[in-house]
């Protein structure tokens, strides 16, 4: 296991907000920062600024449980998160700064006929996007895990499962900190404590964005706000089908190693991972109901935890240490709107729902290019928000992993 | 999180499923409305940061649908309009 970065005072120059951008992105969080990065890097756009109402990767970057994989299954979704995944093989490095991403496996669990049928088709779809997948039966799920009850006797007995051994997970923290770093030494201003209010319009086009430290040009404007999309996208005059619910998760206390992959199942509803440090990090189903408050109800991590203990019976003597919540912005079709929005050079970044970590780097990555050429690359060029009018949708609720 | 059901009084959230937003119309002249307006109707609800009025169903109790307005930030759920309006 790699040392963790020694840590220098500060990351990042915490700069005044300038009059006028170039970029002004709009929420420094995961994405906000890697798309800030790519635009700097990839673009020679420099003259940027990432304003955030709070501070810097608090939202949901903070949040999640860190699961990387890849194994979606229609062949816009395999693109889009496959070149995510590849980026994070190499993000330690491009970034000089040791994410602790670890390749350790994501294991896919399913309990009945219809789950294996489903499972089988998304390893061969997979495998025709040239994404690693394999199909092991159940005997090979508790070789591969050996804490997994593979019991007959549990209500829904595991009936096998898919595998990304390329999956794992990331330090989540460092990952926002290292695509900050980075940013700010190319110029990029990263501001915090700065919340959006308002856009400046003239006619259908954005020139600027008013906030709670005064008023910003901006030669275009790109939000990338996740649980807060829609109220952002309500100050600029559209709307997005977009809704946002609190998604919970929890650790348990620091055990020894005893997990050694990243499990999830989508019918008794657990994903759990161990994470360095060694607690046990679990996420729940999102809670039913529109919040913006950043926690959800109790009985929620109650099935949660049964569903986990009922898989892992090792787990029933580890405490929950921590419970928290994000607000996720749900798509009708679980898969994120990345492109153009009705009015000119404002762009979108939304709707990853309870599956936007994963794709930190590729959105950032797909997002600066389409800011920097106003027009979509060919990774998002399905994900616009048009699908909606055209039904051109992409339905990944089965891979979405995560119950909505 | 307790939600009055006006039948049966507060009962704690697990008992009731969601309905999502309240007065959702259907399309008045659906012949004639356009792939713009069904994808309105179909996908695009409201999704305020506040006050929402929305759908409930008590689903482990009287089995009975009725609208309340909530605050999506606290959660609060206002007392009025008086339960008989929100059946």
């Amino acid at each position: 296991m790699a040392e963790p970065h020694p840590h220098p005072n500060h990351l990042w120059r915490n700069p005044e907000p300038k009059r006028a951008y170039d970029v002004v992105i709009v929420g420094a969080g995961g994405h906000g920062l890697a798309t800030a990065y790519y635009l700097a890097k990839n673009h020679g756009i420099t003259n940027v600024a990432v304003l955030e109402r709070g501070w810097l990767a608090g939202g949901n970057v903070a949040r999640n449980t860190t699961v990387i994989r890849s194994n979606y299954l229609w062949d816009e979704s395999a693109a889009i998160y496959e070149h995510s995944l590849k980026l994070w093989e190499g993000l330690s490095e491009e970034l000089d700064y040791d994410i602790l991403f670890s390749q350790r496996g994501v294991l896919n669990l399913v309990h009945s006929l219809g789950d294996v049928r489903e499972g089988r088709r998304r390893v061969y779809a997979n495998r025709l996007s040239g994404i690693d997948a394999e199909w092991l039966t159940a005997e090979e799920v508790k070789a591969f895990c050996p804490i997994v009850n593979t019991s007959p006797d549990v209500r829904y007995p595991v009936m096998g499962g898919t595998l990304q051994r390329r999956g794992g997970i990331a330090k989540h923290d460092y990952v926002a900190w290292a695509f900050a770093r980075r940013a700010d030494e190319m110029g990029v201003d990263l501001i915090q404590n700065c919340e959006v209010t308002g856009f400046e319009l003239e006619g259908n086009r954005v020139v600027g964005v008013q906030t709670d430290r005064g008023p910003t040009a901006a030669g275009r404007v790109a939000i990338c706000a996740a649980g807060h999309s829609t109220v952002l996208a309500s100050m600029a005059g559209f709307d997005l089908p977009i809704q946002s619910h609190p998604l919970q998760a929890l650790v348990s206390e620091l055990l020894e190693p005893v997990l050694n992959c990243v499990v999830m199942s989508n019918a008794v509803h657990v994903y759990v991972s161990q994470a360095h440090k060694g607690e046990l990090v679990m996420g729940a189903g999102i809670d039913p109901y529109i919040s913006y408050a950043q926690r959800g109800s109790p009985h929620v991590i109650e099935y949660q935890l049964a569903a986990a203990i009922e898989l892992f019976p090792i787990f029933s003597r580890a405490h929950v240490v921590r419970t928290w919540a994000g607000i996720v912005d749900v798509s009708p079709d679980a898969s994120p709107i990345l492109g153009l929005t009705p009015i000119a050079n404002l762009f979108i970044n939304c709707g990853w729902g309870t599956g936007g970590f994963k794709a930190t780097p590729g959105a950032g990555w797909v997002y600066a290019h389409t800011i920097a050429h106003g027009q979509p690359h060919a990774l998002n060029a399905r994900f616009a928000l048009e699908r909606f009018t055209t039904g051109a949708l992409i339905d990944e609720h089965g891979a979405a992993a995560v119950a909505h | 999180m307790l939600i009055p059901c006006p039948w049966c009084g507060d009962r704690e959230d697990i008992e009731f499923k969601y309905g999502g937003a309240a007065q959702i119309a259907y399309p008045a002249n659906p012949d004639s409305a356009d792939d713009a307006a069904w994808a309105r109707y179909v996908f695009f609800r409201p999704n305020p940061k506040g006050k929402m009025a929305e759908r409930w169903v008590h689903s482990a109790g009287c089995r009975r649908w009725f609208n309340l307005v909530r605050d999506t930030v606290t959660h609060e759920i206002t007392p009025t309009p008086a339960a008989e309006e929100r059946r």
